[in-house]
């Protein structure tokens, strides 16, 4: 690594740790029904959505009624995009003249998109038209991500009142959260990639005799309108097959800068966010700090990782799988980034990574998507890390767990208990499943180790609704669609519905004023507390599992050992 | 039922929101602003499009430099890496290869250190780049292969340079060469 590597690095950070207060407190702001520099732009068209779809927005709902309007409205996303797909040659803005998508592949994929994971079994620029991609996949971009902050907010609103049912109205919190922060956001970022290079038209792919007169055909189509949004609100999932790495979707140094930094911006803001509304910016704070602190653990490791030699190919750095614009630090910061955050979006192939760079990804996943996470999601599930460590702690010192003020009772522990359980069990017992047998196997483009590193990174990537890939493994069969789709439903649901049964109980509660004896959650001690109970939840759960990929396949690789 | 409805008019609304107005809108402003780009940023020559600044092509003719290795041959649909392993046995015979033929290619020393793009295969299968070095130990192939004189070798050399881009801003990403961009120019010397 060179001077340029480490500046790229800082930088990075410091514009990370300073545009969280920016951000986090402009959403504060609009959350909270305040005033903001978008109303005068936008805060007419919030009240016609309100008129035309009858809305009350002053309404509150309990924790049941909240977590339904969100399913519902899922749901209705998911059988749209569902049904485009099948029937995409017959509809318009299809220059390609794609076929129908296959009905597994698209059920995954409308599942997918949906639970903002944005697995990619199908390569867009030869599968999805203009329609498709549009119509579907970009609202659900926005709205998925929207879906992920309003369970946020519900959450927080449990936490912060006292002794009421009422956690806010899904509608108003999506609407808010689509119109004034991830709409605005993504206007400008697209342009700026535009501004780049990235293409945004409805032309037809352009045909080309090249230099040395064979013939190239280039997609086309809107991507900078998708890109942007699939970056922000931490969907990942690109226009074209090679994501982030394609020169379409990432043309320059510039754009990869700041693509990496729009997968980290909006969950690192939250914690601001959150800060605020339970009254204490300095808990937020703590939560930015966990996060960046394992956030940097993990890219120290992979770049430690990536830069050594090995015997395999002699004293070579490793390119295979990256471009030549982005190096080697960009890649892994970015795999780093991509992995923490749920986003999903790949500059690299994962798949080519040095085994410990590929671990470090897929742990960052496994670890429940918690090192600033998806929009929303990472917070939340951060939140109920909170909870177990608290619970932990207060087994400790023999005194009842509490949290902001909240008790914590056998409830509260018992849906955080099933909200890390739940996509963990997707992982394990799938890709144990997928391991044995045929459909499973027939999938791999490696052999040895790195095989079940493939199934392993899958079975994650889905169920900590990353988006992600090893992707050399064809996802692209009837086995693997279905497996992963219902893996990212459960990695989803499996933890929005707990969440929302926590958010509803801890606002039935009262507040128990500060003590002498309360146990801080704002401190040094406590940032080494959760870490710990981050780390040895996941490590424990899949020390094994990896021992049996990526370590094994580090130290065969040591030996230069080849399958 | 009622929520029902909530969700299918609130589904509606967002998807002509950010499903059409929101595309349409961008690319309104992107045409206006950067049209070249937000069409590709193709090249012409003698008034036919061939290719675009931003998507590499293949060059295995002795007279142009070569490109990266590519999983994908430089065919855009789709685009994508090798995907290989670190430990795959293809992986390692496949940069071997490479190596013994980038060196007879280019009649260069059997010990010259081979630019490690050449070598590995690039993530989009589009790289449109290769390093600075790895276009200098080109240069003597192609100044023979073309009966350059003195003078045009120069310009040759000038012409790398010419296309050679640095960190943008000094600080992001990595020096690099735009190969096409290159080969175009060259012919012309």
């Amino acid at each position: 690594m060179i001077t340029r590597d480490f500046i790229q690095i800082i930088l990075f950070i410091v514009l990370l740790i300073g545009l969280t207060p920016v951000l986090g407190n402009y959403m504060f702001k609009v959350f909270n029904g305040k005033k903001h520099i978008m109303i005068p732009v936008l805060g007419w068209l919030e009240k016609l959505i309100y008129k035309f779809t009858g809305v009350n927005s002053g309404e509150e709902a309990n924790w049941k009624t909240y977590t339904f309007g969100l399913l519902m409205f899922n749901l209705i996303g998911f059988v749209f995009v569902f049904l485009i797909q099948l029937f995409q040659a017959y509809l318009p803005l299809n220059p390609a003249h794609l076929t129908n998508v296959s009905w597994h592949s698209a059920f995954n994929t409308s599942v997918s998109f949906m639970t903002n994971t944005n697995w990619q079994g199908y390569a867009g620029e030869t599968t999805m038209s203009y329609f498709v991609q549009m119509i579907g996949l970009t609202v659900q971009n926005f709205v998925s991500a929207a879906t992920g902050i309003a369970v946020l907010l519900a959450l927080i609103r449990g936490i912060a009142r006292k002794t009421t049912d009422n956690l806010g109205n899904f509608w108003t919190d999506l609407t808010r959260s689509t119109l004034y922060v991830l709409l605005p956001l993504s206007i400008l970022f697209s342009i700026v990639l535009v501004g780049q290079g990235v293409v945004q038209n409805f032309k037809t792919y352009e045909t080309v005799q090249t230099l040395e007169g064979s013939q190239q055909i280039i997609p086309m189509g809107p991507a900078a309108s998708q890109i942007a949004i699939k970056q922000l609100g931490t969907n990942g999932g690109g226009f074209f097959n090679a994501n982030s790495a394609h020169p379409f979707e990432n043309p320059t140094p510039l754009s990869n800068f700041l693509e990496m930094l729009a997968i980290l911006l909006i969950p690192a803001a939250l914690t601001f966010t959150y800060g605020k509304m339970v009254g204490s910016t300095r808990q937020g704070w703590t939560i930015f700090s966990v996060m960046l602190i394992l956030l940097i653990a993990g890219l120290s490791i992979s770049l430690y990782a990536e830069y050594a030699h090995n015997p395999i190919f002699g004293n070579l750095h490793l390119m295979e799988g990256k471009e030549t614009r982005f190096g080697i630090t960009n890649s892994v910061l970015w795999s780093t980034s991509t992995s923490a955050a749920s986003n999903g979006s790949v500059n690299a192939m994962h798949d080519s990574l040095s085994p410990i760079s590929g671990m470090i990804a897929m742990i960052n996943i496994m670890l429940g998507e918690v090192i600033f996470g998806g929009v929303g999601a990472g917070l939340y599930g951060m939140v109920i890390f909170i909870i177990l460590t608290v619970f932990i702690a207060g087994l400790m010192v023999g005194r009842t767990p509490e949290y902001l003020g909240k008790k914590i009772n056998a409830f509260e522990v018992k849906m955080a208990i099933i909200a890390v359980l739940a996509p963990n069990i997707v992982i394990l017992l799938f890709a144990a499943w997928a391991s044995v047998i045929q459909p499973g196997l027939s999938s791999l483009n490696n052999s040895g180790p790195h095989g079940l590193s493939e199934i392993l990174y899958a079975y994650s990537s889905a169920a900590g609704n990353n988006g992600s890939a090893f992707a050399g493994l064809n996802a692209n069969t009837m086995f693997y669609n279905l497996t992963l789709g219902i893996g990212m439903l459960i990695g989803r649901f499996g933890i929005i519905i707990p969440v929302m049964a926590i958010a509803g109980s801890m606002g039935r509660k009262k507040i128990t004023p500060l003590s002498a004896g309360t146990f801080r959650t704002d401190n040094s001690l406590f940032i080494i507390l959760l870490i710990g109970v981050i780390i040895i939840i996941g490590g424990l759960t899949h020390f094994p599992a990896l021992s049996l990929g990526p370590v094994v396949e580090h130290l065969l690789m040591n030996l230069g050992i080849t399958f | 039922m009622k929520t029902l409805y909530i969700s299918l008019k609130i589904f509606l609304f967002f998807t002509i929101l950010t499903g059409i107005i929101y595309p349409l809108m961008v690319t309104g402003i992107a045409q206006l602003i950067f049209p070249w780009k937000a069409n590709g940023s193709l090249i012409t020559k003698d008034n036919e499009v061939i290719g675009s600044k931003l998507i590499g092509q293949e060059f295995d003719s002795i007279i142009y430099f070569s490109s990266r290795p590519s999983a994908v041959s430089y065919n855009p649909l789709p685009s994508g890496g090798s995907n290989y392993g670190l430990t795959n046995t293809k992986l390692k015979e496949l940069v071997n290869e490479r190596k013994k033929q980038f060196i007879a290619f280019n009649q260069l020393d059997s010990l010259t250190f081979i630019p490690l793009e050449m070598l590995f295969a690039s993530a989009s299968g589009l790289d449109p780049h290769i390093s600075l070095n790895a276009a200098l130990l080109q240069v003597e192939r192609i100044a023979k292969a073309r009966n350059y004189t003195e003078t045009q070798k120069q310009k040759l050399l000038e012409c790398i340079k010419a296309h050679t881009e640095k960190p943008q801003f000094l600080c992001f990403g990595e020096e690099r060469v735009n190969v096409f961009l290159l080969n175009l120019d060259i012919d012309k010397i």
